[in-house]
């Protein structure tokens, strides 16, 4: 289990406990944390799980697979801080993770 | 005016197979959906992609998958309506008219929604005031090109759509490129294209920009646009066009009074009727305890929801069940000859 916070346009703040293994996007999900569409069901094909990613965990995450940023090119607002929620793969070294939710997926 | 048994909304796997599933029935249907073709997500999002869980067929493509569903259907003669989004829905007796928002119109006995996760609309630009301008002189599409003839235009996007329209409008009007980051997810070839002119100074790329504002009377006069490090610029602009690709939105349905949970609408397990007499739901689209979003579970929502449709097309009929193998009126509807 890691700790994952997601921080929601409404001002609220979620923690919770996301297996590792799962995606953030998946803890999201589970969790029923608002904001993240998921339309595509972690495909790679919507950018509807985008998260603005809290600078100082941006080093640590996986790196960008091809197709991440050709998708984030598509989301709503996207900054240098983006990522696909899909493509976080929860592990140890994510515990303590925060995420911004923007306040609409498209 | 058609007039048919069931009005199928959206041409996706779920939604063919159902179609399929009211032929062997012997009940009439047509298809409406928002996309130039059939096939739904399986086309739209990843038509090249794998399937390895369609029952009896260990892998095929999205496209695979919506040619062999087409090639199943065909003895039904089904009607398509393409390229058209069901908009208004009214109750008239035991009948139901929709109409489309191209004005096509449907009377029919029974609805099927398989609607996906929505219909695919193209994505807009954040900022609130580009509403205003929406359908003039800021487009997300391009219906009439002539009308760019002379004028300065200024494009955003990466993909293909924004590159193949700059350098094809750059023939005739003043095009300026903005694009979010220096790599492009359109083809290289036509990224390098943009690149020559743009150093030929037949077109203007902004790399690193997004939009920041629009401004003007009736129509768009300029905007302005904001480096990654804060920097505006103002450029001037006759119109704007957005090439973001398409998003899914559930549209007008959620005007239908329909039970409606987390963008999907709530059904019974028994014929996936909603909540709305004479009106289904199958697919991704649906909901009730236990959904799996398999294709899958799609095709037997759609052979339970077709058999629902049946006592609001066939009041005064009885529906036999019977298995295709051996049922002669299946066959003959399946067009099969001995």
């Amino acid at each position: 289990m890691a700790k994952i916070t997601y921080h929601t346009h409404d001002n609220k703040t979620h923690t919770v406990d996301v297996q590792k293994g799962l995606t953030v996007m998946e803890g999201a999900i589970q969790n029923d944390i608002p904001g993240i569409d998921a339309d595509c069901g972690g495909g790679m094909a919507c950018a509807t799980c985008h998260v603005y990613v809290k600078e100082e965990w941006l080093d640590k995450l996986p790196a960008k697979e091809d197709g991440e940023e050709d998708m984030l090119d598509m989301a709503f607002e996207p900054k240098s801080n983006s990522r696909l929620s899909c493509q976080i793969t929860v592990s140890d070294e994510l515990d303590g993770l925060e995420v911004n939710i923007p306040s609409k997926q498209g | 005016m058609n007039k048919t048994d069931v009005l199928i909304i959206g041409a996706g796997p779920t939604g063919l197979f159902c179609a399929h599933q009211l032929g062997i029935i012997g009940l009439s249907c047509e298809i409406v959906d928002n996309l130039d073709k059939a096939g739904g997500q399986c086309i739209e999002l990843y038509p090249d992609k794998p399937i390895y869980d369609i029952p009896a067929v260990p892998e095929c493509t999205g496209e695979e998958l919506t040619n062999n569903l087409l090639k199943q259907i065909k003895p039904f003669n089904v009607k398509f309506h393409l390229n058209e989004r069901v908009e208004q829905l009214k109750k008239n007796e035991s009948r139901w008219h929709i109409k489309t928002s191209g004005g096509v119109e449907f009377d029919v006995a029974a609805i099927v929604i398989a609607g996906g996760v929505g219909s695919f609309e193209p994505r807009k630009f954040p900022v609130k005031e580009c509403e205003k301008f929406e359908g003039s002189s800021l487009l997300y599409s391009i219906k009439d090109k002539s009308i760019f003839k002379d004028k300065t235009i200024s494009i955003f996007g990466g993909g293909d759509s924004a590159l193949d329209w700059a350098i094809e409008l750059s023939n005739t009007s003043k095009v300026n490129l903005i694009h979010r980051r220096d790599g492009f997810s359109g083809a290289e070839a036509s990224v390098q294209k943009v690149k020559e002119l743009n150093d030929q100074g037949k077109l203007n790329l902004f790399i690193k920009y997004q939009l920041d504002s629009v401004s003007g009377g009736k129509n768009i006069e300029s905007v302005k646009i904001k480096h990654d490090e804060g920097e505006i610029k103002e450029i001037k602009s006759d119109y704007v066009l957005g090439f973001f690709g398409l998003i899914m939105q559930l549209g007008p349905i959620l005007d239908w009074g329909l039970n409606i949970d987390k963008k999907t609408v709530q059904v019974n397990t028994e014929n996936f009727e909603t909540n709305v007499n004479g009106i289904f739901a199958i697919g991704d689209i649906c909901s009730y305890p236990g959904k799996l979003k398999l294709i899958l579970s799609g095709f037997h929502e759609g052979a339970l929801a077709a058999r629902g449709c049946f006592k609001y097309a066939k009041p005064d009929e009885k529906l036999r069940f019977e298995f295709t193998t051996t049922s002669k009126a299946a066959q003959e509807r399946l067009g099969i000859k001995k």
